[in-house]
């Protein structure tokens, strides 16, 4: 008993055994070589695909940011579009409405002045026949009248008063019964 | 069997009185190919359960691993930049530190769980408080930063790199360059180690003593110093959480420390 405690409190700490050396290296050894094949790859590795992985979702969030402006320019773009080809139209259809109510006032126009010729040369023409039927009717009557005249004594006043009024009376019925014998 | 037996003699004797830690606390029996490289014993075995805790928790972590984290990848992520960008990255920049960032991690999380089991009930021994924990650790850095140098710059070029000072007058060369060599290639190796394992073994006896004082004062001390059991039990409680900062201390300042020893190598300034 008392020489192992000897041996043992003898032993110097800071030089090693052989057995100690040996589990030693054994230990780190092993612990080393996990590290080295094992854990440190797995480990960069995760931190390489989380970087990528984080990466690439920035870059699709930048793509998609891209796609949402753009399509945002075209569609304001294409309101803008809209809003000019409206005006536009406006513009053309006041024109043309215009334009036609223009038409329409210089063809009520031209229509007025034909009727107002055409009414003109009318009256003229029924004046003109008119004219003509007049003066042959006014030989005829002188001629009438004159026959009369002579016919009838005209010495005394109530004689002549009596031819005047029956010269007129006779014109009258003569000028209802005129278109007759004008026929 | 006979370290069986006195093993069981030396519980017996506490029993009766104060037992105080002693060295023999890092070298237990062997219960395993005793006497050969291979001797098998709770400090060692302590270390493979450490071992095979990290790489299973690294392992279970790389393997789930996605691209939306759930909160153990998450947590576990954090930790990893700690390691990766807090520790590495910083030091060396990220292109050069690439090339060392398993070594790095390893060293950070192996260093980790090692320390650790020192705080947790029925291991209560840190794997790095035995010494060739640290030398191995301490072996492996050394070798890198040697071995990146020379590959960087070629033999001639790393040296007078190294050991030179640039902007000194000739004659001090005399005095610096054998102060400049013990830097490199002697005292930054040997603190390296001895920071790792002084502090873990340091830590360990600190916990022991605070423990078993406070058992020997409530259970086998007189009557009247009783109170004293309460003054160290307290005290070890200071110690176990101190001792959960440094723990995670130690494996952060082994891992800078290998960063900055590793970036002075391959660096063209001084």
């Amino acid at each position: 008993m008392t020489p192992v405690n000897i041996v043992a409190s003898a032993e110097n700490p800071l030089l090693p055994a052989a057995y100690d050396i040996l589990w030693s290296a054994v230990c780190l050894l092993i612990v080393f070589l996990v590290v080295w094949k094992y854990v440190l790859p797995a480990f960069n590795k995760t931190l390489d695909e989380r970087a990528e992985r984080i990466q690439g979702g920035i870059e699709k969030a930048e793509k998609v940011q891209a796609e949402a402006d753009q399509a945002l320019a075209e569609y304001q773009k294409q309101l803008a579009d809209g809003r000019a080809e409206a005006a536009r139209l406006r513009a053309e259809a006041q024109e043309e409405g215009a334009q036609i109510i223009a038409d329409m006032k210089a063809q009520a126009h031209s229509e007025a002045d034909r009727i107002i010729a055409q009414a003109q040369t009318q009256i003229d023409a029924e004046r003109q026949s008119a004219m003509v039927q007049l003066r042959s009717e006014v030989g005829t009557l002188a001629t009438d009248l004159a026959s009369r005249i002579v016919g009838e004594s005209l010495t005394d006043d109530q004689r002549s008063a009596n031819v005047v009024d029956r010269f007129i009376s006779d014109l009258e019925s003569n000028s209802s019964a005129q278109p007759v014998k004008g026929a | 069997m006979g370290t069986l037996n006195a093993a069981n003699t030396t519980v017996s004797a506490a029993e009766g009185g104060f037992h105080a830690p002693s060295m023999a606390e890092f070298f237990p029996a062997s219960f395993l190919f005793e006497g050969t490289p291979f001797e098998m014993n709770r400090v060692m075995l302590i270390r493979i359960i450490a071992t095979v805790a990290v790489v299973v928790l690294l392992a279970v972590w790389a393997k789930r691993m996605k691209l939306i984290p759930s909160r153990f990848q998450s947590s576990m992520e954090l930790a990893m930049e700690f390691v990766t960008v807090g520790i590495a990255e910083d030091t060396m920049g990220k292109e050069k530190a690439k090339k060392f960032m398993p070594l790095i991690v390893a060293i950070f999380f192996g260093i980790l769980f090692w320390n650790v089991t020192k705080l947790i009930p029925f291991l209560n021994m840190p794997g790095t408080g035995v010494i060739g924990m640290p030398i191995v650790l301490t072996l492996v850095v050394y070798v890198t930063y040697h071995w990146a140098g020379i590959a960087e710059k070629g033999l001639g070029r790393y040296l007078k790199d190294s050991l030179i000072l640039p902007g000194v007058p000739p004659a001090m060369h005399i005095l610096l360059i054998p102060i400049e060599f013990i830097t490199k290639f002697v005292t930054q190796p040997f603190t390296l180690a001895i920071r790792l394992f002084a502090n873990m073994m340091v830590g360990h006896l600190l916990l022991v003593l605070c423990f078993s004082a406070t058992s020997f004062f409530l259970f086998d001390a007189a009557n009247g110093f009783q109170f004293f059991g309460i003054v160290t039990f307290a005290g070890g409680m200071f110690v176990f959480i101190l001792e959960m900062l440094i723990v995670v201390l130690q494996a952060y300042i082994f891992a800078l420390l290998s960063c900055v020893y590793i970036n002075a190598a391959i660096s063209d300034e001084h």
